[in-house]
């Protein structure tokens, strides 16, 4: 007998006549209503990221200023960013081809992106390889990430978020930057992932 | 109103003086409870140490002593928990089916003193006076068995002359654990001391609780430190009257 | 049947265990620091959450539907991960999926791996087993490196290396990194930023050039063949997408039914787990991943046997956040180590002795490392009610013979209230011979407390005397 029929065997003979249960969900669902903007700055704030909300017209010009605020000089941009955000920003455009390696990718100064969806309640960002966003090691390696995020992407919690998602995209949602809790269980910012998390919220 | 005492095993034997307290005290509110004299123990300390045969033996001697009255008073929470919690499992993987039935009789009518206070009679000043420092410690069982939620201090803020004081971390074990204390003693010991030093802390003369095993513990290490701070249940400061002393 | 292996021997009982742990200072006030710090993070999330019952209730009742159709949604979640490129292998038991991953491992042709922090991984011992095959696994989360380079055992599900705080690490790193790569910087302080940058480095290389990564799985979604893990460092990410070849072991009861369900878990885990709205990363992936060789190995290594048990069964719900550890004063005193396995605390306390049976002293010891507070119930966010499984534990552990005498003499007392009462007069009249301290196992007692005074008259020879207090 495989390891599989034997594994599925003795579910099976481990749930012999047992019933089934009900499932209730009086959680909070999706809702229809957007999701605050107020909110969602004040919770990624709360991760101890940068936050700034500007209008259509001054995304460009705040690009430009992050990035030369942290003295960005070449950034990985991946394929589907507008265009007219990057107009103003006086630096290097990287693009990811050809792939670009970990190593190609650890020597750059920042990477900016868009994302597929913000969630208020818990100030998480979720990247889904779509346009703008690019694979996963790029938002990963660089040490800096800046992130635009459109007001409408803003839903009110984790099932507005959850129900608009694709499973079959690699996801990775982000709640500030990267962080631990071993040392005697306060949260420090900073280890693996970006120590430094920039968002533009553009109203 | 029939209403039946049940007194519990350890507030017979070693503290009388509740048992007396909760008997006046009803008296007092007008209700003249009966003493089944065929009750001894309900079968917690067996069942919780794994002896469930004993157990399911002393649940049913239990229930068949407590069975045809309108209300059961327990004044202790841990043994209130025991009958409401424990006895509809053991009922229920004993199979027999008397048994059974006098479950469902005696459960839905038993009742933690406080609860029966303040839910039955619907009393919250029940003209007590007992002018000392006192902090109340929430017992496990109280708290989070049956979930007494802030009966015992709504009934202790009526009461005349009396300062109460919280308990820091109050919702914390004692470490009592009834045949915990022995066979984790050190455990056990660790968490009583913490214990010990948070109602020093508070400077109370009296710690009181709706659970007198949970007393024994924290007050065996109190006297064990000669630290001049008396263990009472609840109920005895509920019964304490200007005229009559405590006794 | 042959004893499943948790990662850890079965050595001493737990009161012998704990009884040393009581005495050390420095663990006690670590975990103390720790533990208190991390309850009230949680407290506050969760008291944000409006819902939170309603939240604990669903994540409740959609595990343990899962359960009960286990064959039906590992088989889904087979074919999900092989239609999206992924290899399913299934693992009857510890020694197996060591064998499965070296054999994976191999043939890739490397000899290092990269590791993220993973209890069933840890519950089958598979670095020791890789070593074996000259395979070399290294640990990336912070806690896991500090136990790795330390020598040391975890002691926590979420944070291996509570027991141990930041002067302690700083040693640890200083003396150990530069035998398993990148030294410490010289002037390595032990500020948390600066132990964790040095972790940053000393990593850093390691991950951009390792080839095979193994991880296990917080959730793994039958309905789309979907793979979640929840993490706070990025460490989890660099072995999730760096590497060419990934390897999850996950145990069955991981699994998921549909997608939506995340909705529920998403929440549940974080708040639970750090105390946060929500942690700093959750990675999915489903099958092969842009080009990525996927295995998932799936592990049974006695969960069928606890899925098998009316009243155990509900400890597979765990979906190994740590709150009940961390609300526990029993852990808070005896520390992780006590409860030989990896899995300590309240969930370890009913999770080990299904897993690996009864039979050792500590195993036997396990199920009453608790006083019933009843704490961890409360916090459990799938609901698991485990003072009721400990109990239902005890009822099936085999005791000692004088706790039986007693037991049964004090079973033969209550069996009639004569008896009782004539107990009660007896001791009435011999109150003044008790003595101070009491032999034996009752000695635990007096150790450190007075007993109680016996009364002269007992309650109901009072009550018999005066008619209740009417005479
Ligand atoms: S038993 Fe419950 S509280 Fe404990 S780790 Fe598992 S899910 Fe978390």
């Amino acid at each position: 007998m495989s390891s599989r029929d034997l594994i599925l065997a003795r579910v099976r003979r481990a749930l012999a006549g047992v019933p089934d249960v009900e499932i209730t969900r009086a959680y909070r669902g999706p809702s229809q209503t957007p999701g605050e903007i107020r909110l969602f700055e004040e919770r990624v704030r709360d991760y101890r990221a940068m936050v700034h909300v500007v209008d259509e017209a001054g995304v460009a010009e705040r690009v430009a200023l992050s990035l030369a605020g942290r003295g960005a000089r070449r950034v990985v941009v991946p394929a589907g960013f507008p265009a007219p955000w990057l107009a103003a920003a006086d630096v290097e455009a990287v693009a990811d081809d050809p792939p670009l390696s970990a190593a190609d990718l650890d020597a750059v100064d920042g990477v900016l992106t868009t994302c597929a969806v913000a969630i208020a309640e818990t100030g998480t960002i979720v990247l889904d390889a779509g346009p703008g966003q690019g694979r996963r090691a790029l938002t990963l390696v660089p040490d800096y990430h800046l992130c635009v995020v459109r007001a409408a992407q803003v839903v009110a919690g984790v099932p507005d978020a959850v129900a608009l998602l694709a499973p079959a995209r690699p996801l990775t949602w982000i709640s500030g930057p990267s962080a631990t809790s071993d040392i005697e269980l306060n949260r420090v910012e900073g280890v693996h992932g970006p120590r430094t998390l920039e968002v533009l919220i553009v109203t | 109103m029939r209403v039946a005492l049940f007194v519990t095993c350890v507030n017979d034997t070693l503290f009388p003086d509740t048992g007396r307290a909760v008997v006046r005290l009803l008296r007092r509110l007008g209700v003249e409870a009966d003493f089944p004299r065929a009750q001894t123990c309900c079968g917690q300390m067996h069942a919780n140490t794994g002896y469930r045969d004993e157990a399911v033996r002393l649940a049913r001697r239990s229930v068949a002593a407590l069975r045809g009255y309108d209300a059961v008073v327990v004044p202790s929470g841990s043994c209130a928990a025991m009958i409401r919690e424990q006895y509809p499992k053991l009922a229920g993987s004993s199979g027999v089916t008397p048994f059974a039935d006098a479950v469902a009789q005696v459960v839905p009518r038993t009742y933690e003193l406080t609860e029966f206070l303040v839910d039955v009679l619907g009393v919250t000043d029940v003209g007590a006076y007992f002018p000392h420092r006192v902090t109340y410690h929430p017992t496990c069982h109280s708290l989070r068995g049956i979930h007494l939620g802030d009966r015992p201090l709504t009934l202790l803020r009526q009461v005349r002359g009396i300062e109460l004081v919280p308990l820091p971390g109050a919702e914390e074990c004692c470490g009592f654990g009834g045949t915990f204390a022995l066979k984790n003693a050190d455990v056990s010991a660790a968490m009583c001391a913490d214990k010990v030093r948070a109602v020093l802390d508070t400077g109370a003369e009296v710690l009181c609780a709706a659970d007198n095993s949970c007393l024994m513990h924290i007050g065996g290490m109190l006297g064990r430190q000669k630290s001049g701070v008396r263990v009472m249940h609840l109920a005895e400061i509920l019964c304490s009257a200007e005229t009559a002393g405590v006794r | 049947m042959s004893v499943t292996f948790l990662g850890m021997p079965a050595t001493r009982p737990f009161p012998r265990n704990a009884a040393r742990a009581v005495r050390d200072s420095q663990l006690r006030f670590n975990l103390r620091k720790a533990t208190r710090t991390i309850r009230a993070r949680r407290a506050s999330v969760v008291a944000e959450a409006p819902d939170w019952a309603e939240l604990r209730e669903a994540g409740r009742a959609i595990k343990e539907h899962t359960l009960r159709n286990l064959d039906r949604y590992l088989i889904q979640l087979e074919e999900a991960v092989t239609a999206a490129g992924g290899r399913v292998h299934w693992a009857a038991d510890g020694a197996e999926a060591n064998r499965i991953v070296a054999g994976l491992v191999k043939a890739t042709g490397e000899t290092e791996v990269v590791k993220v922090k993973s209890m069933a991984t840890q519950e089958i011992g598979l670095n020791e087993a890789l070593l074996e095959h000259g395979i070399t696994a290294y640990e990336t989360d912070l806690a896991e490196l500090i136990v790795q380079l330390g020598d040391d055992r975890p002691s926590h599900i979420l944070v291996p290396a509570i027991h141990r705080n930041r002067a302690e690490i700083r040693e640890i790193f200083a003396e150990h990194m530069s035998g398993w790569g990148r030294p410490a910087p010289e002037d390595l302080t032990d500020d948390p930023a600066a132990l964790a940058e040095a972790a940053r480095l000393h990593l850093r290389e390691r991950f951009l050039k390792t080839k095979v990564a193994i991880s296990g799985a917080n959730f793994a979604i039958a309905e789309t063949g979907t793979m979640v893990v929840l993490e706070s460092e990025g460490n989890g990410r660099m072995c999730l997408t760096l590497p060419r070849t990934l390897i999850s072991v996950v145990g069955i009861e991981k699994v998921l039914p549909t997608w939506r369900d995340l909705e529920v878990f998403l929440q549940l885990l974080p708040r639970s787990s750090t105390g946060e709205r929500m942690n700093p990363y959750t990675s999915t992936w489903t099958g092969a991943a842009e080009g990525q060789e996927f295995h998932l190995v799936l592990l049974d290594n006695g969960r069928t046997g606890v899925l098998a048990d009316e009243v155990g069964r509900q400890a597979l719900r765990c979906i190994r956040c740590s709150a009940c550890l961390n609300v526990c004063p029993v852990y808070e005193r005896a520390g992780g180590h006590a409860y030989g396995s990896v899995y300590p605390g309240p969930i370890g306390a009913i999770l080990t002795p299904q897993l690996r049976g009864m039979e050792s002293e500590l195993d036997r010891s396990l199920p009453y490392a608790s006083s019933l507070c009843g704490a961890c119930y409360e916090v459990c966010p799938v609901a698991i009610d485990i003072p009721s499984v400990l109990v239902d534990l005890r009822a099936r552990a085999r005791h000692p013979w004088p706790e039986r005498a007693g037991m049964a003499a004090a079973g033969w007392v209550f069996e009639r209230s004569g008896r009782l009462a004539r107990l009660q007069r007896a001791g009435g009249r011999l109150r003044r011979l008790v003595p101070r301290r009491l032999p034996g196992p009752l000695g635990g007692w007096t150790d450190t407390r007075d007993l109680p005074e016996v009364p002269r008259e007992s309650f109901r020879d009072w009550w018999d005397r005066t008619d209740g207090g009417r005479r």
